[in-house]
């Protein structure tokens, strides 16, 4: 009996060879879905950042490109440091730094490699790749890296950065991932989709640790990168880099702009700084020491800063006048009965000699029948209305809202209209004596040095306006943006600019703008404006195109603190003016005396929060922490009037 | 009685040819789960487990050799002395052992390490069927005749225990099926196989619906019970069998979360659901699963694997041997591997039912048992249907100790039934 108990054992023995088999072919024959498991765990995709689009002046010269630099990746289970001190000094870094790159590498894996320290450049990799080969477990990986050809333009290009968490939580779509970089400001920022180019994918199989181990199927899945598009831009870089020299010890901007197709010539942001230290592996130090400065380098004035504009908006009154018709080119104003006061100067018998003399009672009157210039008898009524009619006239050369420049960030300004009033005054309880000052371009209208810019182009243009914009042709199409070939129009009769210009024509000749400041083989129409400013010492505003009669250039120049407007603004404009359309300096005088100017004020700037301690004027000129791999913000040769760096061409 | 006859004479060739068969394909596979497609290596490049292993089969075939040529009495006289002195090895691995992949129980002897507990298999084996040959001695008359064989089998496995050894451990109950074959009331492994049902169903579902399920199932029976039965004991012996499955029921539990260790607790976890922890102790489930898986009917081919040769199948040359098996040479290959197991533990079932002496029959059912609990768990571990526990595939997996003692195992076995002629029945 109990020898009988040899089948039930046998029995039991096969019941669990027969489970056992059926299981392995449930697994392995009727269940496919391990084999794409399988797949999923050996192959792994494989990212090719590809080159981002370079960016290039109106003479096809490289403003910004991509530098080939060295990442030094570590492995930590691999790495081996005996003399930790030497391999600090090798490398330029400390001894803390050296220890917590480590532990986060050694956080991330123990054996995949992962960046210890990012951007070596070409000069640093030769100088220690021979060493490094005594380091097991470092080792070299390309990359490449945002590169400037001139010390310029560092907030109109604006910089690249690894993304943050918020900007990958907040992204459309699922495009960017953690250590992916991004346009962050400027140009990088507004073209990012044009210049990122197409991630290309691979397949490899790889093992357990992510160690590559081949292409998957030869690499027929795989899809190339494809680089991203190139920029062109209607910067002229020889102009520009004049302009940042004429712009050295001056806080401020520059905006010129080509009036027949709203392109971007020159912008100068001032002070600036060097947008190379914000492509390094040292950006954060240096974006630190930047956004510390109470100069505010990194705000980019043109766009986003806004002043009265002062007289310079004479011209739009004059203008808006001669439109509604409430004067005529003859008509002529004296001092009397006004409020604001002038200077001594010839008579305003008419407009053009109005705006020659930037008199301030003459406009006085042309605002006060602006906005009296309707039928109703109520005086707080007819304001009302007035301002609004000159409100609808006067938004119409872009004032009061944003431009929408190709740069983030455009600040709208402000034009006050008839609730702007009512708010403040209340509804009915003001009229044009409230509101005068608005007449020489004081009190609540606020522009940027863009927009102002963009007035000069429309006058150049005698009454329209493409919207201004820094890229002219995006890719192998070569055109820019649709929006920016759409012809604005201001609605003012072109013959009344012809009564105006002349008017600036004198101005420049022989009128507000300092005599020093003429360049005798361009005839130049300009204004000059003085903005008030509640905290310091008036602005200095000059906007102007030239020649007067085939605009080829249209200018705004802002110079903070630096009182009139013809003595600060109105030289360096006529500078600029001149380098672009002759490519040469000729008025080696004038040049000296603006490059000799500094008009730092001592104290912090309006907006700049609470108030710090005087700034010192080098600090701005302070050269960028030494950690800095690549050239200091601006070496003496390029502080030299005229000198260019070679690579600005022509 | 005349003794001309050759080493190999009387042997069993079945059992002989699927042992070479295992060793060779267990040595192939080994030497493609370790091949690296990047930096192709020789089968007999010593540097790698393939190698070695190569020199483990030459070491064992000496000791085949040996093991033919002592005389089949030796084991039966020896059996004690063999069983102390395995117990003394396991004693002393407790001092002088070496920690290797955390358990402190390998004796290093230069460059190799040798596991005595691969060994306790063996003496307990020889140790049981010496006390069971003993004529007076009997498993069918009182509990008593059990506390031997406790001791036998109890020793070894609290040593073994103590090493932190918890796999070699559990192989111990494999006895249970020789003991079984020798009398040991069928209720005992049934009581064992309802209990293992138990734990498992535990550690599936809340001990709510268990309880709730045992209750109802109490009760239905108390219902339809006849009235005479009930009167009889009936209600109180199922109130007790209820009432002990129950606690059995909450007793595991408090274990599972109480007692046991981390990672004991989530070897036993993931049996029941790999996926709870995919990167931890989940891991070696799920990836040995997706290694066989992707073999499908014909497998990837040889040295073809992609899973167990880029590491995402841990230990892939000892305890996860058959992943590769699995992977390369798809079910074909592994349903060989299950049919060639099925076929020799039946086969030692039919040569041990074929002994005249007990102590023969005894030493064959430990062998056929233990191999059976090996085949069972480990294979079973590599499919998902047995908990992580590492005990090596018999002739599969890569290790002298193993190989070693599985051979003994075995030969000392054939080469007692090699004699079985030449024997007198006793019992």
């Amino acid at each position: 009996m109990l020898e009988n108990r040899r089948f039930i054992i046998i029995g039991f023995f096969i019941f669990v060879g027969f489970a056992y088999l059926s299981r392995l072919f449930y697994l392995q024959v009727l269940d496919e879905s391990y084999t794409i498991e399988a797949s999923s765990n050996s192959i792994k995709r494989v990212v090719e950042i590809p080159f981002r689009g370079q960016i290039y002046d109106r003479y096809g010269n490289l403003i910004v490109y991509n530098t080939p630099v060295y990442d030094l990746m570590v492995t930590p289970y691999k790495a081996k440091v005996q003399d930790t001190l030497t391999f600090c000094n090798l490398l330029g870094i400390e001894r803390r730094e050296f220890d917590s790159l480590m532990t986060a590498a050694r956080t991330y894996s123990r054996v995949k490699p992962s960046l210890f320290l990012r951007q070596l450049s070409k000069e640093d990799f030769a100088r220690i790749q021979d060493i490094m080969v005594d380091y097991p477990g470092f080792e070299f990986a390309k990359s490449s890296l945002r590169t400037y050809t001139a010390p310029v333009l560092a907030n109109t290009m604006g910089y690249v950065s690894e993304i943050t968490k918020g900007q990958i939580e907040k992204q459309e779509g699922e495009y960017y991932r953690q250590g992916d970089y991004i346009g962050q400001s400027g140009v990088e920022k507004f073209y990012e989709e044009q210049l990122r180019g197409k991630r290309g994918i691979r397949f490899v199989m790889q093992n357990v640790n992510g160690v590559a181990k081949g292409s998957w199927k030869d690499g027929e899945l795989d899809t190339m990168a494809i680089a991203g598009q190139n920029l062109y831009t209607g910067i002229d870089l020889m102009v520009q880099q004049y302009a940042d020299s004429l712009m050295k010890n001056k806080v401020g901007s520059v905006v010129a702009i080509e009036p027949k197709t709203g392109q971007i010539i020159t912008m100068v942001s001032a002070p600036t700084y060097d947008p190379n230290i914000l492509a390094t592996r040292h950006f954060s130090k240096n974006y630190s020491v930047l956004a510390k400065n109470p100069y505010k380098p990194l705000f980019n004035r043109p766009v986003m800063a806004s002043y009265r504009p002062g007289s310079t908006f004479k011209l739009i009154q004059a203008l808006v006048a001669l439109q509604e018709g409430v004067i005529t080119p003859n008509s002529g104003f004296s001092h009397a009965g006004s409020p604001v006061k002038c200077h001594g100067h010839p008579a305003t018998s008419n407009v053009a000699m109005g705006v020659r003399y930037s008199c301030n009672p003459y406009f006085y009157h042309v605002f006060k029948r602006l906005i009296y210039n309707n039928e109703i008898t109520n005086t707080f009524t007819a304001s009302a209305k007035g301002v609004t009619d000159w409100n609808n006239h006067v938004s119409k050369f872009g004032i009061g809202e944003r431009l929408g420049i190709d740069l983030p960030s455009e600040y709208k300004g402000n034009l006050p209209d008839q609730k702007y009033y009512d708010k403040i005054y209340g509804e009915s309880r003001w009229k044009f004596s409230n509101i005068y000052s608005l007449s020489i371009g004081e009190g609540e209208i606020l522009i940027t040095p863009l927009k102002m810019a963009n007035v000069a182009a429309i006058i150049a243009n005698r009454g329209y306006y493409y919207t201004p914009h820094v890229v002219s042709g995006i890719g192998q199409k070569n055109s820019p943006l649709p929006e920016y070939t759409v012809r604005h129009e201001t609605g003012i009769d072109p013959k009344h600019f012809e009564t105006i210009i002349p008017g600036m024509i004198g101005a420049v000749e022989g009128g507000t703008v300092m005599g020093l400041a003429r360049i005798d083989s361009i005839q130049i129409a300009g204004k000059t404006g003085t903005s008030q400013n509640k905290k310091g010492k008036d602005h200095s505003i000059f906007i102007a195109f030239a020649p007067a009669y085939n605009p080829k250039i249209a200018i705004a120049v802002f110079v903070e603190n630096a009182g009139f407007g013809g003595v600060a603004a109105a030289p360096i404009a006529n500078l600029i003016i001149e380098r672009y359309i002759k490519r040469k300096t000729k008025n080696k005088v004038l040049e000296n005396y603006v490059l000799t100017r500094d008009y730092m004020p001592n104290v912090v700037l309006p907006g700049s929060g609470p108030k710090a301690e005087p700034a010192k004027k080098d600090t701005v000129k302070k050269k960028p922490p030494v950690t800095a791999p690549i050239a200091t913000t601006k070496k003496n040769g390029a502080d030299k009037p005229g000198v260019a760096v070679a690579s600005s061409g022509n | 009685m005349a003794r001309n006859q050759t080493l190999t004479q009387n042997l069993d060739w079945i059992a002989v040819l699927i042992y070479i068969l295992c060793v060779m394909m267990g040595w192939f596979n080994i030497y493609a789960a370790v091949y690296s497609p990047e930096v192709p290596t020789s089968i007999f490049d010593m540097a790698h487990n393939a190698g070695k292993q190569l020199m483990w089969i030459g070491t064992t075939v000496l000791l085949i050799i040996a093991i033919l040529v002592i005389d089949h009495k030796f084991y039966d006289t020896f059996a004690y002395i063999i069983y102390g002195f395995v117990i003394l090895l396991l004693i002393a691995v407790l001092f002088i052992g070496a920690d290797i992949n955390g358990s402190h129980s390998w004796i290093k002897i230069g460059a190799f390490s040798i596991q005595p507990a691969e060994f306790a298999k063996l003496g307990t084996s020889l140790a049981l069927a010496k006390y069971l040959s003993d004529p007076t001695v009997s498993l069918t008359r009182s509990w008593k005749e059990y506390l031997p064989i406790a001791g036998f089998i109890g020793a070894p496995s609290l040593l073994i225990l103590l090493s932190n050894e918890t796999g070699s451990m559990l192989v111990f109950a494999a006895f249970a099926i020789m003991l079984y074959r020798e009398g040991l009331p069928g209720i005992i492994p049934a009581v064992g196989i309802i209990m293992a049902v138990l734990v498992v169903m535990t550690l599936l579902v809340s001990n709510w619906f268990i309880v709730a399920g045992i209750v109802i199932i109490a009760g239905l029976i108390i219902w339809f019970m006849p009235k005479a039965t009930r009167r009889q004991g009936g209600l109180l012996a199922t109130l007790v069998v209820a009432f002990i499955m129950i606690g059995v029921v909450v007793g595991v539990d408090f274990f599972i979360n109480n007692v046991l260790q981390k990672h004991q607790r989530s070897r036993i976890m993931v049996l029941v659901d790999p996926d709870s922890d995919p990167r931890g102790a989940g891991w070696n489930v799920i990836q040995s699963k997706i290694a066989i898986g992707s073999g499908r009917l014909i497998g990837k081919g040889f040295l073809e694997g992609t899973q167990t040769k880029f590491d995402f199948v841990p230990e892939q040359s000892t305890d996860f041997i058959f992943c590769t098996v699995g992977e390369e040479h798809g079910f074909i290959g592994a349903a060989i591997v299950v049919v060639l197991f099925m076929g020799l533990i039946a086969r030692l079932v039919i040569l041990a039912e074929r002994q005249r002496t007990r102590f023969a029959r005894v030493y064959g059912y430990c062998v056929a048992g233990i191999m059976f609990f090996h085949f069972m768990i480990n294979i079973g571990m590599t499919i998902g249907l047995m908990p992580v526990i590492g005990i090596p595939l018999p002739f599969f997996s890569y290790g002298g100790s193993s190989l070693w003692s599985f051979s003994i195992l075995l030969f000392i076995f054939l080469k007692i039934d090699s004699q079985r002629p030449y024997t007198l029945s006793r019992t």
